[in-house]
């Protein structure tokens, strides 16, 4: 009976990791980018501090371009559990009109995403980030510790990463350096799924199909989330019962086609696809090493 | 068959029910770049259907940009990660692969078999519960063969899969199979790898991966596959007695307090009798709280939180322990150390050690040996260095709660950290307690620091002198004593060429030399404080760490580190006594600033620079200081209480 499961393993390793991390740094912060590894790394939150409440805020890196629906969950969630939640918004991005269609998937990536989350860090102080990466996602993280350190300038170098053995993290450094958490590292895309299906976690219901406008782009389908999205000579809008394997800036999300509109049909669905989720990901499609680019100028 | 995909029409529900039950099971591979290890872990990838045909394009693509398999499939190329690795065709550091199959899921520790081998290996062995030693058929079994063994075994790993792989290369040989097998066994058997299964592999053509081969008909064991999801995961652990290293305290409101924490060996059920480790102090179980529910019982590699029927003091480190089987509890151990870092590990500088949840201040006491990773000689030794495995006597600034490593991973391993880096640069297993730690007690001791500082109207501290040779240290600490003197302090001078004549002449310069001089002209300097003195040190302590070890034995207004500084060219150009000069020739080895180093003071107390003052300018500005600084003149001026 106290033979524990694969499930039961994960989550106590994280809940183990996440109270770690809230005993020994000063000023930690979950990045809430609220999608479903974002849900699950939430919910083995509560669990761990459970009966206090989170003893960190959240930190939303809000690029103005999500889907509608991703910010109306968010705020549904932040209120029903009661969650001190941070937004923060690329100003100067703003400013000078930055985004996807006007300037590219990198330039947009980099400016809202990447420069907005250390502009967040610094501006915070915060010391320790919780991230809801995956070892099991990309070739980089696979080699990336579950306490990964930063320099002041918020970079990775992969080829001086710390030891990390059994369950003992180091999560000293010195002042203005900091360190990414990853908890969900050991867990796999069919174990997220899983674990919110057996928990009953909520979700935003762009996971779930349902007809929705949307564009063929480059191959790919794109949701027509708002009246920004200008259509292309010869781009027709459609209607397609659609669903979304990955969620980030609209623009930049492929959808599937799908009619799984339940967990247990997603799941299903999941097992007989024959293409990685973060295939769905435009910005991935550049060299094989862009990730582990990304990420030593400190992409999270 | 292994495939994880169920059919279209399979009952969903039926599947989520059986995948919920799955164990999962760690395991480490081992091997040199030549032995298939990658292309191994590719198979295995490819064979549990966990690519997505995105991958396998890329897969494809890769393949054949390489070339490396004439028109096949290059599996190597799946796990061959970061851009870097991939330009030099090497793993360089350890990555963690998952697959599942219908009955287990799996986490692979991959870690690469070349210069780095150890620190990677030890890394990725500590969380596995198997090891899989790739062998080459063509070359049998090797140095590092053993090597990879030895650490295995070092690690507490007790189960081994010998993977005999590119048998296609050798015709499916039974004979060189065996001969493999046996010789590996005599090997492996006298390192305490007990359980050894040795399969006939070719990663590469797929045989005896997931299904047994037809082209092996001598074979009568298992596919590797069906072996690892049948081998029985050690679960002794949960047979052991109870340990709950505490993480966190949990205090939502003055009616709760709880005790949070990863349950790291046996069982525990509300009302159990435990003992709170160091204090020693008993309470029962009161509730197992976890969100979803009280629980009646709660086991090893479970994340719980505690409440007890008792108000007792525990914290963040302490271990609560079965009440009839607890942790020994002891400041100086035994234990085998793994270096890990470029800098060398010296005996007597301290270290912060993370054990469990609890972090003390440890130094090496003694080296009693190093042990040949190829051959397991035993070698003399003083320093580890990189990658290099010792046996040590450590001791610690506190007493700790621990269990030897053989009995328990969680409270009888631990990484060393380094103060200044932060660096993760070593790990330890705890062997066993030092006994004579336990018969030697503090005396508490009625006449102390304070009132013989009071007798003598003085507020006593160490002045630390550091600076590169000929920079005047000496020279100026004579004349603040001389000044100090005249107006009625007590004081003493520790000079370093004169305390090597006496209580340090059995050292010499090399760098674990000079880390024990200054350790113990740190702990006269104390003693003298604690006699009320005002002590001046002149040494050239030029490493950050030891003048950092030596603060640190004092309180923190007792201790002023005072920089003489000068360039490198000046103190040469003055070479007093004549040391510069035959440093330069080579007759003096280790001389800092010439073959040394010399790390500058980051935040010294005061600094004066003998460049441009004379020796009797920088004693007025330190005694100046002194002043500022509330160590003479002010309450404690001479004739105090009037």
């Amino acid at each position: 009976m106290l033979r524990l499961t694969h499930l039961q393993q994960l989550e106590a390793e994280s809940i183990h990791i996440m109270r770690e991390v809230v005993a020994e740094t000063e000023r930690p912060v979950m990045l809430y980018s609220i999608g479903k590894d974002s849900a699950v790394m939430l919910h083995l939150a509560m669990k761990a501090f459970y009966p206090s409440k989170l003893p960190f805020p959240l930190l939303h890196v809000d690029t103005t371009w999500k889907f509608r629906e991703m910010i109306a969950f968010r705020d549904k969630i932040v209120a029903q559990y009661g969650l001190n939640l941070l937004v923060h918004i690329n100003q100067d991005g703003v400013a000078q009109g930055i985004g996807p269609f006007s300037h590219g998937s990198a330039t947009h990536t980099q400016i809202m995403k990447t420069d907005a989350l250390k502009q967040a860090l610094d501006k915070y102080s915060f010391d320790a980030a919780f991230g809801g990466a995956r070892r099991d996602e990309e070739k980089s993280r696979a080699k990336e510790r579950i306490f990964s350190f930063r320099s002041t300038q918020h970079r990775w170098d992969p080829k001086h990463q710390r030891p990390e053995l059994w369950q003992l993290y180091n999560a000293r450094k010195n002042k203005g350096e900091s360190i990414r958490v990853f908890p969900l590292s050991n867990w796999t895309e069919l174990d997220i799924w899983q674990y919110i299906y057996l928990e009953k976690i909520p979700i935003v219901p762009l996971y779930f199909a349902a007809e929705r406008p949307v564009v063929r782009r480059d191959g790919t389908l794109i949701m027509i989330d708002d009246d920004r999205m200008k259509l292309a000579p010869g781009e027709v809008a459609m209607r397609r019962k659609i669903r979304f394997r990955t969620l980030g800036c609209y623009p930049l999300t492929g959808a599937v086609e799908s009619e799984a509109d339940t967990l247990s049909a997603i799941i299903q669905e999941m097992l007989l696809a024959t293409s990685s989720e973060r295939q769905g990901r435009v910005i991935d499609q550049d060299a094989a090493a862009s990730m582990e680019q990304k990420k030593r100028e400190g992409y999270f | 068959m292994t495939a994880v995909k169920p059919s279209p029409d399979a009952d969903i529900a039926q599947y989520l029910e059986a995948q919920q039950r799955k164990s999962l099971l760690r395991f480490i591979t081992c091997g040199s770049v030549d032995d298939g290890k990658s292309t191994l872990i590719g198979r295995l990838l490819y064979e549990s259907k966990m690519l997505f045909e995105d991958q396998l394009a890329a897969l494809e693509a890769d393949s054949k940009k390489q070339g490396t398999q004439g028109g096949d499939l290059d599996f190597a190329l799946l796990v061959d990660g970061l851009a870097a690795e991939r330009e030099q065709g090497i793993t360089i550091d350890v990555a963690y692969r998952f697959f599942a199959t219908d009955r287990r899921k799996f986490i692979v520790a991959d870690t690469p078999g070349h210069e780095q081998y150890t620190r990677n290996m030890v890394t990725g062995a500590s969380t596995a519960d198997l090891a899989i030693i790739l062998i080459d058929a063509r070359r049998g079994v090797l140095t590092q063969t053993r090597r990879h063994s030895y650490l295995v075994s070092l690690i507490g790993i007790k189960r081994v899969v010998l993977a005999v792989n590119k048998l296609d290369l050798v015709g499916y040989s039974q004979e060189i199979h065996d001969r493999i097998t046996a010789e590996y066994r005599e090997f492996a058997e006298r390192l305490g790898l007990t359980e050894i299964v040795s399969i006939p592999l070719s990663a590469l053509k797929g045989d005896n991966v997931t299904e047994r081969s037809e082209r092996t008909p001598w074979y009568d064991g298992p596919a590797l596959m069906q072996y690892l999801e049948e081998v029985a995961i050690e679960a002794d652990t949960l047979a052991r007695p109870f340990r709950l290293p505490v993480q966190w305290v949990n205090r939502p409101n003055l009616d709760f307090r709880g005790f949070a924490g990863l349950i790291s060996s046996g069982s525990i059920r509300a009302g159990d009798r435990i003992r709170v480790l160091p204090s020693g102090q008993k309470s029962r179980v009161a509730r197992i709280v976890t969100q979803d529910g009280d629980l009646a019982e709660a086991g090893a590699g479970q994340s719980v939180t505690l409440t007890l029927t008792d108000e007792i003091d525990v914290s963040r480190g302490d271990v609560i322990s079965a009440a009839d089987d607890r942790s020994g509890i002891a400041d100086q151990f035994e234990t085998t150390l793994i270096w890990m870092a470029e800098e060398p590990m010296l005996p007597g500088r301290p270290y912060l050690l993370k054990i469990g949840t609890r972090t003390a201040i440890a130094t090496v006491s003694h080296t009693k040996y190093k042990v040949n990773v190829n051959t397991l000689e035993h070698v003399a030794t003083k320093a580890l260095a990189l990658n290099e495995i010792g046996v040590c006597n450590i001791s610690l600034d506190q007493s700790i709660p621990f269990d030897a490593y053989a009995d328990n991973r969680a409270t009888g391993g631990f990484i060393l950290i380094d103060r200044i880096t932060n660096d993760t640069v070593g790990a330890g297993l705890v062997h066993f307690a030092l006994r004579r730690s336990q018969n030697v007690h503090w005396q508490a001791l009625d006449i102390n620091k304070a009132a013989r500082a009071e007798l003598k109207g003085q507020k006593p501290c160490v002045l630390w002198f550091t600076g590169l040779s000929g920079a005047g240290k000496s020279t100026i600490a004579n004349i603040v004593e001389k000044k100090l003197f005249a107006i009625g302090r007590h004081t003493a001078l520790l000079d370093g060429d004169n305390v090597r004549h006496g209580l340090n002449r059995d050292l010499g310069f090399t760098d674990a030399d000079r880390v024990e001089n200054i350790r113990r002209v740190g702990e006269v300097a104390k003693l003298m404080v604690e006699a009320g003195l005002v002590v001046m040190v002149s040494f050239i302590s030029p490493f950050r760490a030891e003048r950092r070890m030596a603060r640190d034995l004092l309180p923190k207004a007792e201790f002023l580190e005072v920089f003489v500084d000068t360039s490198l060219e000046i103190a040469e150009a003055r070479d007093v006594k004549g040391l510069y000069k035959k440093a330069r020739r080579g007759e003096i080895q280790h001389f800092t600033g010439i073959d040394s180093p010399y790390e500058v003071p980051e935040a010294p107390d005061i600094r004066v620079n003998t460049s441009t003052m004379s020796a009797e300018e920088a004693a007025d500005a330190i005694i100046a200081r002194l002043g500022e600084l509330g160590i003479i003149g002010g309450d404690f001026d001479w004739g105090g209480g009037v």
